[in-house]
């Protein structure tokens, strides 16, 4: 370092201009205002964790989700299960499991006294193999964590994938309603006049229609396809989106930046998608993040009146829908898929709220 | 407001129209037919039955024909049913979802009201979080999910009500309806609740109240009499959607509880291609709610002159 070198170490610099001037913006005042709402932000927490959950979940459980096993039909969850093994000639020709609750239906238990019973499965508890007849009986490593349905498929898995589904049919679905409700909502306000008249008409007559009743005919009367499913949902749920935006809309195009672009010779289109829609993009979001609970329910509905998914396929709709069929004999199917699909309305609900609260202020009820 | 009243009705014809042709087309365009079994009857057979209902003339011909019959009130043939028109399978299917979904609705406010009205008033304090938390969890507990619970705890354990239908009915000493009414009717209670605790602090906060407070009326009085009837306005716009819910959750609950309503009608009715009873299922809930819609909006301008002009 040569000595002609100024001396700057002394020298306060001064924050620039720039910076000193920058404010908060909206999203920054809306992130800072929802990480304060702590029930908004374990809601956000939780939904990530479910989504992931169903998604890298399968890759961490040793069963497919279509694997059925005859012998293992309606296991409790984390029962313990025993591997039968048949010799034959020192050579083991087939390996089956067999539940706990059913292994005193074994002929090698039926046929013997209580007390050979009783020895027997004690044996088999402390994890030494047990001979009789022609089997071998011994502990197995197989667990099915919340237990297996009446095919004998693992529900865990199962719930991964109707999770899948059920999450993707919800996100899919609103992303068509926000689509169709907010280019909608933001021609009929920004155009005005006679066509918003007329445009807003038509929402108001399309909302006494019973629209459920449309959906379930469609998915009765059309061959039965996901893709189908969320377009349907995704186009009877845009009535709302379309008429939050209209109202925005139609409130911000006497602002003088929209004066300012329309004497700068802008399109219309061109105002519409690049100035005004970015700025209804707040309520666009608080109410999408509260269409995903309602669409989701909706889809759980049609699956619960066998109308939605159609297996191989399945969602939480379906499993509610198996479950509450054994709800007497096997509790466990129904209230391992019920609690995570409450959960998931629960955690998108209070987020929701939540960014309502932190993006609208206004609008917050507190 | 007569006025009000007879240009709501003229709605009515073009939300009927659009109803019928797109149920009419829909039904129609779809694969499949009424008579089309596992069991393959012998082609005459079909050819005649269609004939019969006079399902072989061209659409338009069905078209215009349906309508002139709906024009005198005839919903047609239901070829699931042969012995019964449409008319018929509506009268006796109907009164039983119109009593669960009255029975519902009347449990909904029955919860949702004062559950909303001591939130608001104890904001912020146990009596608010806890109704509040009710409330949430009753919007994310599903009526398919609620209605079999309560059918295992009140049928099968307690045995206080009987879950297998109508039919079978035992001797219980809640009526068969009552858990089917409870499951719908906790779901929009929780909905309820909501509102109001939203539309009571609303009129809470404004200059009347605080007005009302310093004259030293008392609070009984204050909120009886002062808030309840501003506060309950997104209540009352609440009771024309959830009146449509009722109805779509009339078809989960009638499939849980096994009640012999509409709703089952209806879906059974899709899926067997029963064209006339579709027509009729759907025509009629269309009516039903647009004149209930009607009556939700009559209430709102009895509550609030503002809507009147």
């Amino acid at each position: 370092m040569t000595a002609d070198a100024p001396e700057i170490t002394s020298v306060a610099i001064p924050p620039s201009l720039d910076e000193a001037q920058k404010g908060t913006s909206l999203w920054k005042d809306a992130w800072r205002r929802l990480r304060r709402n702590k029930l908004a932000i374990i809601g956000l927490i939780n939904f990530v964790l479910i989504t992931l959950f169903c998604l890298i979940g399968p890759y961490f459980v040793p069963y497919q989700s279509g694997e059925q096993a005859r012998s293992l039909q309606s296991c409790r969850p984390m029962e313990p299960i025993y591997a039968r093994i048949q010799e034959r000639k020192g050579k083991i020709v087939r390996t089956d499991f067999i539940p706990e609750s059913k292994i005193l239906d074994e002929n090698a238990f039926i046929t013997v006294s209580k007390e050979q019973r009783d020895a027997g499965l004690a044996q088999l508890k402390r994890g030494e193999p047990l001979k009789a007849g022609r089997y071998t009986y011994q502990i197995s490593a197989r667990k099915h964590l919340l237990g297996t349905d009446a095919l004998g498929r693992d529900l865990l898995v199962r719930m991964m994938h109707g999770g899948r589904i059920s999450i993707g049919v919800g996100l899919a679905a609103t992303a068509v309603s926000i689509l169709i409700g907010v280019v909608y909502g933001a021609v009929s306000g920004y155009l005005g006049g006679n066509l918003d008249i007329v445009m807003m008409r038509i929402v108001d007559i399309l909302y006494t229609i019973p629209f459920t009743i449309f959906v379930i005919l469609l998915m009765v009367f059309l061959p039965p396809s996901i893709f189908l499913l969320f377009m349907a949902i995704g186009a009877v749920e845009w009535l709302t989106m379309a008429r939050i935006v209209r109202g925005e809309i139609s409130a911000l195009k006497h602002r003088e930046f929209v004066e300012a672009a329309v004497s700068l010779g802008l399109g219309r289109l061109h105002i519409i998608f690049r100035h005004l829609i970015p700025n209804v993009l707040g309520s666009v979001i608080v109410y999408s993040t509260l269409t995903v609970p309602q669409v989701m329910l909706l889809e759980a509905v049609l699956s619960f009146l066998g109308l939605g998914v159609q297996p191989p396929m399945s969602s939480w709709g379906v499993l509610i829908d198996d479950g509450a069929k054994t709800i007497e004999t096997t509790p466990w199917l129904l209230l391992f898929p019920a609690a995570i699909f409450s959960l998931t309305l629960f955690s998108l609900n209070f987020l929701g709220d939540g960014l309502r609260d932190a993006l609208d202020p206004k609008s917050s009820k507190d | 407001m007569l006025k009000f009243i007879f240009h709501r009705l003229l709605q009515l014809v073009p939300v009927l129209v659009v109803v019928i042709t797109v149920t009419f087309l829909m039904a129609k365009k779809a694969p499949g037919g009424p008579f089309s079994a596992e069991r393959k009857a012998s082609p005459q057979v079909i050819e005649r039955q269609n004939a019969y209902y006079g399902y072989d003339k061209p659409l338009p011909v069905q078209y215009f024909r349906y309508l002139a019959n709906l024009a005198k009130g005839q919903l047609g043939p239901s070829t699931t049913y042969p012995t019964e028109t449409v008319n018929q399978v509506i009268a006796r299917s109907f009164p039983v979802s119109l009593q669960v979904g009255t029975l519902a609705m009347a449990i909904a406010l029955a919860f949702g009201v004062p559950a909303g009205v001591l939130a608001a008033v104890r904001k912020n304090t146990l009596l608010d979080y806890l109704p509040m938390s009710f409330a949430m969890s009753g919007i994310c507990l599903p009526t398919f999910v609620m209605g079999p619970v309560l059918a295992i705890i009140f049928g099968l354990w307690l045995h206080w009500g009987n879950v297998a239908g109508i039919d079978q009915a035992e001797n219980t000493w809640l009526p068969p309806i009552f858990l089917p009414a409870l499951t719908l009717g906790l779901f929009y209670g929780a909905y309820v609740a909501r509102l109001t605790r939203g539309g009571m602090l609303e009129v809470l906060t404004q200059d009347f109240i605080r007005t009302a407070q310093a004259k030293g009326v008392n609070s009984l009085r204050i909120i009886l009499k002062h808030t309840l009837k501003g506060g309950l306005m997104p209540v009352v716009s609440f009771l024309g959607p959830a009146f449509a819910g009722l109805i779509s959750g009339s078809f989960v609950v009638e499939k849980v509880f096994n009640l012999p309503g509409l709703g089952k009608e209806f879906i059974k009715a899709a899926f067997n291609r029963d064209y006339s009873l579709i027509l009729g299922t759907v025509v009629f809930y269309a009516v039903l709610i647009v004149v209930f819609n009607l009556l939700v909006d009559v209430i709102h301008a009895l509550l609030d002159p503002r809507i009147r002009h």
